[in-house]
């Protein structure tokens, strides 16, 4: 109380000047901070914006043309193709690992034997290289050679074309983000179902409700807040998704799982068209803020639904 | 060269010499570059990673031993390396001195944007280019690809690839097949092989988007097609194109392995490697692997066929690396010294021997003596040589080749599952004409 009493005094007594000169003792700690946001974050950006309305290919001159960047994107059929791919596999990218994810935390929360033991097990495909993994799964998606159309053939299913064929190819390559990305599902929600206090449960018990009734009236809405917050992580994650897909399949066959940063990586990397390429990665960079806006809005719902429980 | 001392110096220089006329056997007129001109300079070495660039950079010891020029040398992958390259020397100051370059996907880019130091007046001049090092004794698809419009040589023809098809002939012989010399008789036995019943198929080659184009191309100039004119017109939707993707079409759906759509190069190989796979067809340069027995279980029984004939020509579509200087670079002539070192008698019989790449040079491909260190089958060499007689550039000489081979290679996936020829490549060339016109304007 004295030193906080101490240091009032004198701001009381000279306020403006004092003031003053305190903000602007601070800046020599704002300025680092500014400076590499600036130069890392909102420069590159804004630059890509600049790019975005100049018609520049790499090894010739620019020219500014406004928005016909963007106007090409409406006439571009690869661009409306791709936009398709990316909602199809986030997609599924996002449902199929969350609905395992929170599965298989519940069947962690139990206890039973060896649960440690298989619970780091289960979480070790997240923790490899996206690229070594494309690889593996290369090798086990082919139609021939690969081990999965072996295993099917030991339960009597014909073998299958996964990454090899336009209908399967989005699929078979969630199938691979799946296996990775359920055990981060997981993780985050056996964080939620510790938190949930036992009390509910008991007076369930004791109205005699099942055990589905449990999980559906008690733990789903209680532990929906941190699936909400796993399917943005998700989200976010498999819209941006690139290592996996082009390892694989470079987003073959033809254009069949070709997104739009896949496309992106085309246009500006392979046919060094910076200006196009620049519009599309604005354009993308609208639709992850617009997803990610999204879903902190339903996150939001789903808390005051969980308030409303509880109230 | 001093006599009465050996050094390892002198004994590497002799070396380069016995490699201009001790393997050819006739050439006597060593005339010595000053190869220690640029002695302590540092070159920096641009590679692409495969058998090529592990080559040079296995041996550069050597050429740092001959000219006392110090070499930095890195391999990148091929897609990586020509973004690379393009960002660096966009920018003016690349960080490399030499550049491995693939002529058939960067010639027209590099010569437009004059990336690279003329080497006209380096190849005249008797104190940095050794006498046997000639413009005739590069094969003709060699000068094409190195010479511009106005006849500079920009850089040096390094190694060449053919296509051809490699074949089991155990399987040619089970099902009493011959080997086919017409695209007709290609088709008849590929199917004549084919028996999924057993997993058997009687032909691969590739089907992923952009990697694909050269096996249609193979077909075009077999119909006596063409991909783009002089005018710079496409002529990728003629009645010669149309039929060339027929056939690649029928060939890829009734005869291939299911999943063809995406196989590149590597699972084409690996189907073959099985002997499973009747007819394989592509680079000369992927021979190694199957005649190595901790990878291949058709040891002994590959047969390596020239190109069939199609209706109008034979023809074996060629595709080829070089190697030249930055324009920007301070080193033009110590990296050049590097160039004609990689592109030597001695680096090229490596490179042919080991079945690595096969050189541009005539007097190392012609010559007997190179050719009986040849570790791959006496069969692939005579292939290689009949496929020199016959080879005609592969890809069109434009700047976007990357997003012609996207494009086309895309409307050729598309046509594995469904679709028709004329229609998809009336489409596709449509779309990329307004491409190639403004690569040029």
């Amino acid at each position: 109380m004295t030193s906080s009493q101490a240091l009032e005094k004198p701001a009381a007594a000279t306020p403006p000047a004092s003031r003053r000169r305190a903000g602007g003792s601070l800046w020599p700690f704002v300025l680092p901070a500014l400076i590499v946001v600036a130069s890392v974050i909102v420069f590159p950006w804004a630059f890509t914006i600049w790019m975005s309305l100049n018609e520049w290919q790499i090894g010739g001159g620019s020219s500014f043309v406004g928005l016909a960047n963007f106007g090409r994107l409406l006439t571009d059929l690869r661009f409306h193709d791709a936009l398709w791919h990316t909602l199809y596999f986030t997609a599924l990218a996002v449902i199929l690992p969350v609905v395992l994810g929170l599965f298989s935390a519940i069947v962690f929360h139990q206890n039973f034997k060896a649960r440690g033991f298989l619970r780091a097990l289960f979480v070790m495909p997240m923790m490899a290289t996206p690229v070594a993994i494309a690889l593996v799964w290369a090798m086990m998606f082919h139609p021939q050679l690969g081990v999965l159309n072996y295993l099917l053939s030991l339960v009597g299913i014909p073998p299958q074309l996964w990454v090899f064929h336009p209908a399967t190819v989005i699929p078979s390559l969630v199938l691979v983000e799946t296996w990775q990305w359920t055990p981060l599902v997981m993780l985050i929600v056996l964080g939620g179902l510790a938190a949930i206090p036992t009390e509910p449960y008991e007076s369930a018990l004791i109205d005699g409700a099942s055990g589905w009734q449990m999980f559906w009236h008690i733990t789903l809405p209680l532990v929906l807040p941190f699936v909400m917050v796993a399917a943005i992580i998700r989200s976010i994650d498999a819209i941006k998704s690139f290592d996996i897909i082009y390892a694989i399949t470079q987003g073959g066959p033809g254009t069949a799982s070709e997104t739009i940063n896949l496309y992106l990586y085309s246009v500006a990397f392979a046919y060094y068209d910076i200006g196009y390429g620049s519009a599309i990665a604005v354009v993308f960079f609208l639709m992850v803020i617009g997803l990610a806006v999204l879903l902190l809005w339903l996150k939001k719902r789903v808390q005051w639904t969980e308030v409303g429980i509880g109230a | 060269m001093r006599f009465g001392r050996t050094t390892r110096r002198s004994v590497l220089a002799g070396t380069m010499a016995a490699g201009a006329f001790g393997l050819s056997g006739a050439r006597l007129a060593w005339a010595d570059p000053a190869w220690k001109a640029f002695e302590g300079t540092d070159l920096e070495v641009m590679l692409t990673k495969g058998p090529r660039g592990e080559t040079l950079q296995k041996y550069e010891d050597e050429f740092t031993e001959l000219t006392g020029i110090r070499v930095g040398s890195e391999q990148i992958p091929e897609q990586q390396q020509r973004q690379k390259a393009v960002i660096e020397l966009t920018s003016g100051s690349p960080s490399f001195d030499v550049i491995h370059l693939s002529y058939h996907v960067q010639k027209r880019q590099f010569e437009k944007a004059k990336w690279l130091a003329d080497f006209s007046q380096f190849l005249k001049d008797s104190n940095l280019t050794e006498a046997t090092l000639t413009e005739d004794d590069f094969s003709a698809a060699g000068l094409l690809y190195a010479k511009n419009d106005a006849g500079e040589m920009r850089s040096l023809p390094f190694s060449v690839d053919y296509w051809m098809v490699y074949y089991n002939k155990e399987m040619f012989e089970r099902k009493g097949v011959a080997y086919p010399t017409t695209f007709d008789e290609l088709v008849t036995a590929a199917e004549k092989l084919t028996d999924p019943a057993n997993g058997e198929y009687g032909f691969v080659a590739r089907g992923l988007r952009n990697a694909n184009v050269p096996v249609w191309t193979s077909f075009l100039l077999g119909y006596g097609g063409t991909m783009v004119d002089e005018q710079g017109q496409l002529k990728t939707d003629t009645p010669e194109a149309i039929e060339a993707a027929k056939l690649y079409q029928r060939l890829l759906t009734k005869s291939a392995p299911p999943g063809v759509a995406g196989f590149n190069w590597s699972e084409c190989q690996s189907a073959f490697l099985q002997g499973k796979v009747g007819m394989w067809m592509d680079g000369v340069g992927f021979a190694p692997p199957l005649e190595d027995p901790t990878k291949s279980r058709i040891v002994g029984k590959v047969g390596y066929g020239v190109m069939p004939k199609g209706p109008v020509k034979q023809v074996s579509a060629t595709f080829g690396d070089g190697i030249g200087v930055a324009e920007a670079s301070s080193n033009k002539e110590a990296g050049y010294l590097y160039c004609q070192w990689a592109v030597s008698k001695l680096m090229g019989t490596r490179l042919l021997q080991a079945g690595g790449g096969v050189p541009f040079r005539k007097s190392i491909l012609n010559d007997p003596e190179v050719r009986k260190g040849v570790t791959l089958p006496a069969e692939w060499v005579e292939c290689v040589a009949g496929s020199a007689e016959i080879s005609e550039l592969g890809l069109p000489v434009i700047i976007p080749v990357t997003e012609f081979r996207d494009t086309f290679g895309t409307a050729l996936t598309t046509l594995l599952s469904e679709g028709d020829p004329a229609a998809l490549l009336k489409q596709a060339t449509q779309q990329f004409q307004p491409v190639l016109d403004k690569s040029e304007a």
